[in-house]
């Protein structure tokens, strides 16, 4: 078995990635390819009145202008009974795909119900004559009303995701609790940004589709697109080899590819689509605004007594998507009596979709500042506090923890950062005209599986090719993967090829929600274990004694080319444990008196993700969740006109994210920890953790700083003066 | 999929007829009124090409000379993974029309490694992990190569500051920093 903390290999795609030989889904330009351009709504709430494209359809290069007056009508939307006059039936779940917006089926009538819907498309020869033909597009709207303040429609909050929780008796264990903590938090709009926009490149041929698509879920868009197209599943080949970062924004199937493979069916070539920066902040997900009321109580010793979490979040009608803020609610603390309850408000703004840690993200920024203000309020050490009511086993069930090292979390985390040298008294650190403050948070994220195949064939000359569909985003997957093949088979890992990105490939499921490596490894696991004992099995061998040169030398001796092993992983029916990731971090703020700009000075962050595939890897990948979160902590918000009905800081200019000169010292102390329950494998996924626990880490910091406690993020400037 | 209702369904969507699919067909043959000749130096080879004049050299390279490794992040000039050397200096190409670029000296990050041998910062990239994804990567290290060159690579928080015109939305901001370090002090 490998060890806890796997080695620090470089990526094996790193050379491709520093030389520009990295191909994203947008860089296949094709022969005799045209460009799409989409023209969004301007209106949140409507219908389409007109749409005149005879300027644009004159315009130079124009082929066609594609809109709800000319385009067919698509199959039934994934898990929607078909309209009349339309082919098809309800499919069963796996066969539903992932459509983002189920009640918005591109070009399918003229109702609007958000601003930067997809309403039309230009295609034209080059970006430039597209990009141009949209321009000319002219749409006349009937409004409607509009929904657009969550305030205004608070009550009619709907608890889609059935996330009602409840365990004792929690309003009245809060009601005579002799320590009390009721506050409101808020966390606003924020969209993923990955670097690379959203973008495809689709070709027919005949009635057979290939679709270069930056996804992170490929076999859910081949099925989306096997639905909506009416064709079989096995007509439509995905490709995504290289995807610039997605962060959940590229786990569904959002309209822009439909459209993109509408048009390139219609105008009978290859069409590229490549959103501008504008174009995603609408119809491509975000994470949305949330106001959470968190109530604690507990009694003089710090013991929570009662636990209550409740609140909205905004979506649409025509998304199903519901932010679970209340989902780390039931992991975090030991609790008797609580309360956890996410409704939604259905509003006309783009859908949201799950940001890197949905619900655990958001939901707790709220609980971990809750705690920091119970802190005070009972003159309790924060850590001590969270030491207090550490859940020895799962509060939702009460099942036991397959491994939980959360205590090694803080006490590590804590005596590196020094936390025992903390003066508790808010604005008692300085240093020069800064401020200091010093504050904490515990981080957590379950360890999520789903089922995954992977086929794996050796060559007689020693050299093994691993198959599976998967996805690289920068997680590390094709390295980790590469690494976990080698070990399993005893090989050298230069010897190993990793094949994915491909829905002609054994299935994976999404890569998100920290599950890759688990799902995904343990069927390259399965794969190269059984390899291992069918290579040993022709020579009649114990597998114990299968060397790195046994493959070559079997394989030569019984005239073989090749021998190959492929593995169907599932995760069990009924999981006796709970599986969850735990951190914490520390972090150190200073802020200049008369100029309150946060700056994160140092951070000590360590976790506990079962068994760490490559400490180089995983630290990135840490660090990046960290880095994330001092984002959403201090810059990221993208705002929204309740007049217009709009997001308004729709570029990389107004909205921020961190840059170099943003982050200073962070460390990460990966706690080891061996898990033989979780998985076959043993790994937790850390994708999401890192992000967990910042924002309410710093806004405690900023707190023990300055005296103030800010609830809403980001913490900007003007919320310190 | 036998008996789904894909499989029964038949392709819903039939390419364009008439007039629309003559003009779709036009096209691609007609050349463009207003395109202007260009001559791009790319990585030392000469590349003649007639562009609209609203072509961005960004685009020029990338949709007409399919050299990708300059990526689009923005679009704006607010991301810089479109960053190229343009005459020695780092450029967005993003906010340059490729029209303005004849005769110059374009790098972009697959002119650097010569031979197959990677720069000293490519190597440094990889060697400490200063990317997940990729995608801003190429900018990256076309702001290094100038950086180094600039002289503003003496300080950690000199580096950062230089370098903070090309986001990472991965976050490798550190293995970034220790990566120009490294190879700054190689090229020394």
């Amino acid at each position: 078995m490998m060890p806890p903390l796997g080695p620090p290999l470089d990526r094996v795609d790193g050379r491709k990635k520093v030389t520009g030989g990295a191909k994203f889904a947008a860089e296949h330009n094709l022969e005799n390819m045209a460009y799409a351009a989409m023209v969004m709504s301007t209106i949140p709430s409507g219908t389409i009145r007109s749409i005149d494209t005879a300027a644009a359809k004159r315009s130079t290069g124009v082929i066609a202008v594609i809109s709800h007056l000319n385009a067919p009508r698509l199959g039934p939307a994934p898990g929607q009974p078909p309209a009349a006059g339309q082919p098809g039936a309800a499919a069963p779940p796996q066969q539903q795909g992932n459509f983002a917006e189920p009640q918005l089926i591109p070009f399918s009538d003229n109702k609007v119900h958000y601003v930067g819907q997809r309403i039309a498309v230009v295609v034209a020869d080059t970006i430039e004559h597209a990009a141009r033909g949209a321009e000319l597009v002219k749409v006349t709207y009937d409004e409607t009303p509009a929904r657009l303040d969550m305030q205004q429609f608070r009550e009619q909050g709907v608890d889609r995701a059935k996330s009602l929780f409840t365990k004792g008796d929690a309003d009245a264990a809060f009601a005579s609790a002799s320590v009390k903590i009721d506050q409101i938090y808020r966390t606003p709009h924020e969209h993923h940004n990955p670097m690379e926009a959203h973008s495809i490149v689709a070709a027919w041929d005949g009635d057979h589709l290939t679709l270069y698509d930056s996804s992170q879920n490929i076999f859910a868009v081949q099925q989306t697109m096997s639905r909506l197209f009416g064709i079989p599943k096995e007509n439509v080949h995905i490709l995504s080899q290289f995807v610039g970062g997605a962060f959940g924004s590229k786990g569904s199937t959002w309209p822009h590819v439909v459209i993109g493979v509408l048009a390139a069916r219609m105008v009978n070539r290859p069409v590229k689509v490549f959103l501008t920066r504008k174009q995603l902040f609408f119809g491509n997900g975000h994470r949305p605004e949330t106001q959470q009321r968190v109530a604690l109580g507990a009694n003089p010793e710090g013991k929570l007594l009662a636990m209550i979490h409740e609140g909205m979040s905004q979506s649409n009608d025509v998304c199903t998507y519901a932010e679970r803020f209340v989902r780390p609610t039931k992991a975090i603390y030991a609790v008797d009596n609580m309360r956890a309850i996410n409704p939604i408000v259905s509003l006309n703004l783009p859908s949201p979709t799950y940001m890197r840690a949905p619900g655990e993200s958001p939901g707790m920024f709220a609980i971990e500042s809750a705690m920091d203000e119970l802190a005070y309020a009972l003159k309790m050490d924060p850590l001590q506090l969270r030491l207090v009511n550490h859940a020895d086993v799962n509060p939702e069930d009460g099942k036991p923890w397959s491994s939980k090292s959360l205590k090694e979390c803080y006490a590590q985390g804590a005596d590196k950062f020094g936390w025992s040298k903390r003066n508790p008294e808010p604005r008692s650190m300085k240093s020069g005209r800064d401020l200091i403050g010093w504050g904490m948070a515990s981080a957590t994220y379950p360890a999520h599986r789903s089922p995954a195949s992977a086929r794996a064939v050796v060559k007689s000359d020693g050299t093994v090719t691993i198959y599976t569909g998967t996805h690289e985003m920068g997680m590390g997957t094709a390295t980790v993967m590469s690494q976990l093949a080698a070990e399993t088979l005893g090989i050298p890992v230069e010897r190993v090829r990793f094949e994915y990105g491909d829905t002609t490939l054994p299935p994976t499921p999404i890569s998100a929600g920290s599950m890759t490596a688990a799902s995904v490894g343990s069927a390259v696991f399965g794969a190269c274990d059984a390899l291992k004992k069918r290579v040993a099995e022709i020579d009649g061998v114990d597998p114990a004694t299968i060397n790195a040169e046994s493959y070559h030398t079997i394989l030569s001796k019984h005239y073989l080319d090749d021998v190959e092993a492929r593995f169907d992983a599932k995760p069990p029916q009924q999981e006796p444990h709970a599986t969850q990731a735990f951190g914490a971090h520390f972090v150190e703020v200073a802020i200049d008196q008369d100029i309150p700009v946060v700056r994160v000075q140092r951070m000590v962050s360590a976790f506990a993700g079962g068994r760490i595939l490559n400490a180089k890897t995983a630290r990135s990948q840490y660090f990046g969740g960290i880095i994330q979160g001092i984002g959403m902590a201090l810059l990221e918000e993208t705002h929204f006109d309740k007049r217009l009905g709009t997001f308004t800081n729709v570029n990389f200019a107004e909205y921020m994210v961190p840059t170099n000169a943003d982050v200073r010292s962070i460390d990460i102390i990966m706690v080891p920890e061996e898990d033989h329950d979780v998985n076959p494998i043993g790994v937790k996924g850390i994708g999401e953790i890192g992000i967990v626990g910042v924002a309410p880490a710093i806004a405690n910091a900023v707190f023990h700083a300055t005296g103030k406690r800010v609830r809403d993020l980001p913490i900007t400037i003007e919320k310190l003066m | 999929m036998i008996g789904s209702a894909a499989a029964t369904a038949g392709l819903l969507v039939a390419p364009l007829l008439g007039e629309e699919a003559r003009k779709n067909a036009a096209a691609t043959q007609q050349a463009d009124p207003n395109a202007i000749p260009v001559a791009l130096d790319v990585n030392g080879k000469v590349h003649q090409l007639e562009l609209d004049p609203r072509t961005t050299l960004l685009d020029a390279l990338r949709e007409h000379l399919d050299i990708t490794g300059p990526k689009k992040g923005c679009d704006q000039g607010a991301c810089g993974a479109c960053t190229v050397l343009i005459d020695g200096r780092r450029v967005l190409s993003c906010l340059n029309l490729a029209a303005m670029n004849s005769g110059k000296k374009i790098v972009t990050v697959e002119g650097l490694a010569g031979d197959g041998r990677l720069q000293a910062i490519q190597a440094a990239f990889i060697r400490n992990d200063g990317f997940q994804c990729g995608y801003c990567t190429s900018g990256q290290i076309c702001s290094a190569v100038a950086l180094i060159r600039e002289g503003r690579a003496h300080s950690d928080a000199e580096i950062r500051e230089w370098m903070s015109g090309n986001v990472c939305r991965c976050g490798c901001y550190l293995g970034i920093v220790e990566a120009v370090k490294e190879a700054s002090n190689a090229t020394v």
